[in-house]
């Protein structure tokens, strides 16, 4: 699940960056910008799901 | 920011040194911050370790980390991408050994980077205290300021990609940082986070049901103090960065040093009337991580906006903060001791989406005829800029990170944690007169 996480937010910031190369109208290219951002802060939950149960390694 | 280097009269560039002068208060004040937040039986660790990360960090970053930063104006690697350039990383000798060394913008910003990178490898210092072995500071801070602080700088202050979303893509000025929000608060704060999900938390912090246990800091007057430290160090990086990076003249250092003192104290007095209301005290430890998260937002817009739009960024920052540290502790298991995550990056990523909200960024973009036009979305370029730090510099930082720890374990043995980390590494403890206790290890 950490893997998927960090894949996420890396795929967020390549669409963020796709948007801004490829769109040249401002709202499909802040509509991108902000579906990359979403994508990124579905990995950062994961990344963050999968990190509570290394507590227990050092109890 | 301007793809041009900015020009100084020496007036202006005597003032901007003694301006970056200032910074090490900042890295004095973090330092003693952390200390204190520390236990005592760490204290003399974390100081130890604080002198480190800022020597190895001088070191690395002026072996290469300038050189990769570069500056605007000078050589960099660019990438062409739908025929416009991509400034990826800064393509000058390393050692600054293509450096005339008389006061120019770029040899001061160079002083500013070394400075700013050590500050940077201080943040997550707070974060991994009681338990982050000193050898592993020191080799995590090289990878910081030696590759990651430079490659991202070198997008935001060397005349990189995010700088110049603004000439080629029309997106406002380009993403804007004036002193440091991302470059140095955001970018420690991740790192950070990234540290403390490697190290895990301190031993007997959660008990066998998952719910942490308060571990007080052990020298409130340090925190406080350190504060008020860092305040003076602030003035100096956020009027210097402004100057050199964003082409301000330096009488700007005026009102760039009202704002953030006006964005720390509406930070304070927010995090401290929050805790009053809900604790029926004044929580001291969340007071100062809410003016150190004023402080961060401020190094964003501070050049930029009116006196009363910096405590209104003041006001939000310390909310943020002091309900970001109960949510990091309890929600997500996240040991900070020093409140690094919450007061440095999300005070530096609320301070670079402030640029967007209330930022009047003069016109600096030039058109075909030499003219400066101002274009709409500035909000859209700091979001760039957010998603980049979370989605690039995050993983970065996390992947670098743990590979090191796989080769050098960051995590001091459980050996270390039960001694305190001052007998542990170094040997000898800051306070020998005073019996040190360990009455929390007790199982619950």
């Amino acid at each position: 699940m950490k893997i998927l996480g960090f894949m996420l937010l890396l795929s967020g910031w390549a669409i963020v960056l796709t948007a801004v190369a490829l769109l040249t109208q401002d709202g499909p290219r802040a509509a991108f910008v902000l579906a990359g951002i979403g994508v990124e802060i579905v990995g950062l939950t994961l990344v963050i799901r999968a990190h509570p149960v290394r507590r227990g390694e050092h109890e | 920011m301007p793809a041009t280097a900015p020009t100084l009269s020496d007036t202006g560039a005597a003032l901007c040194a003694i301006l970056i002068l200032l910074v090490p208060l900042a890295g004095a004040g973090l330092a003693l911050i952390n200390t204190g937040l520390g236990r005592s039986r760490s204290a003399a660790h974390l100081m130890m370790s604080s002198l480190c990360v800022v020597s190895v960090a001088a070191l690395a970053y002026i072996f290469c980390g300038f050189a990769w930063q570069g500056f605007a104006g000078q050589p960099a690697h660019v990438a062409m991408i739908g025929g416009k350039p991509w400034g990826w990383l800064g393509a000058g000798p390393l050692l600054l050994r293509h450096m005339t060394f008389a006061a120019s913008p770029a040899l001061l910003a160079a002083l500013l980077g070394m400075l700013s990178a050590g500050l940077a490898g201080l943040i997550p210092l707070g974060a991994g205290a009681d338990r982050w072995r000193l050898g592993a500071c020191c080799a995590s801070t090289a990878l910081l300021a030696g590759w990651t602080f430079p490659l991202f700088s070198h997008w935001v202050w060397g005349g990189g990609w995010l700088a110049q979303l603004g000439a080629d893509y029309g997106i406002g000025q380009g993403f804007v940082d004036a002193g440091g929000a991302s470059t140095i608060q955001a970018m420690g704060g991740l790192t950070a986070l990234a540290i403390v999900w490697i190290l895990g938390a301190r031993r007997g912090k959660y008990a066998h049901d998952g719910m942490p246990t308060a571990i007080p800091g052990h020298n409130a007057v340090f925190v406080l103090f350190g504060c008020l430290l860092a305040l003076v160090g602030w003035w100096g990086l956020n009027s210097a960065g402004t100057i050199l990076f964003n082409g301000a003249e330096p009488g700007v250092a005026v009102i760039v040093a009202i704002n953030s003192t006006l964005s720390a104290a509406s930070a304070a007095l927010a995090a401290a009337l929050v805790t009053n209301t809900r604790f029926g005290k004044p929580d001291a430890s969340l007071t100062a991580n809410g003016w150190i998260g004023g402080l961060a937002a401020s190094s964003g817009a501070c050049a930029f906006v009116l006196p009363i739009e910096a405590a209104i960024i003041g006001v939000i920052a310390g909310v943020l903060v002091t309900f970001s540290v109960e949510w990091f502790e309890l929600r997500m298991s996240v040991d900070d001791p020093g409140g690094s995550i919450s007061a440095h990056a999300m005070g530096g990523l609320w301070g670079v989406l402030a640029v967007g909200v209330f930022g009047s960024i003069p016109p600096r973009v030039l058109n075909s005829s030499g003219q400066a036009v101002a274009h709409p979305g500035q909000w859209l370029a700091q979001l760039v800029g957010i998603a980049t730090l979370i989605g690039f510099v995050l993983p970065l930082t996390y992947g670098l990170n743990w590979l090191l720890n796989r080769v050098y374990p960051q995590r001091v043995p459980a050996e270390g944690e039960r001694q305190g980390m001052d007998l542990y590494e170094l040997g000898a403890g800051a306070y020998p007169e005073f019996i040190t206790h360990g009455d929390e290890f007790t199982e619950r």
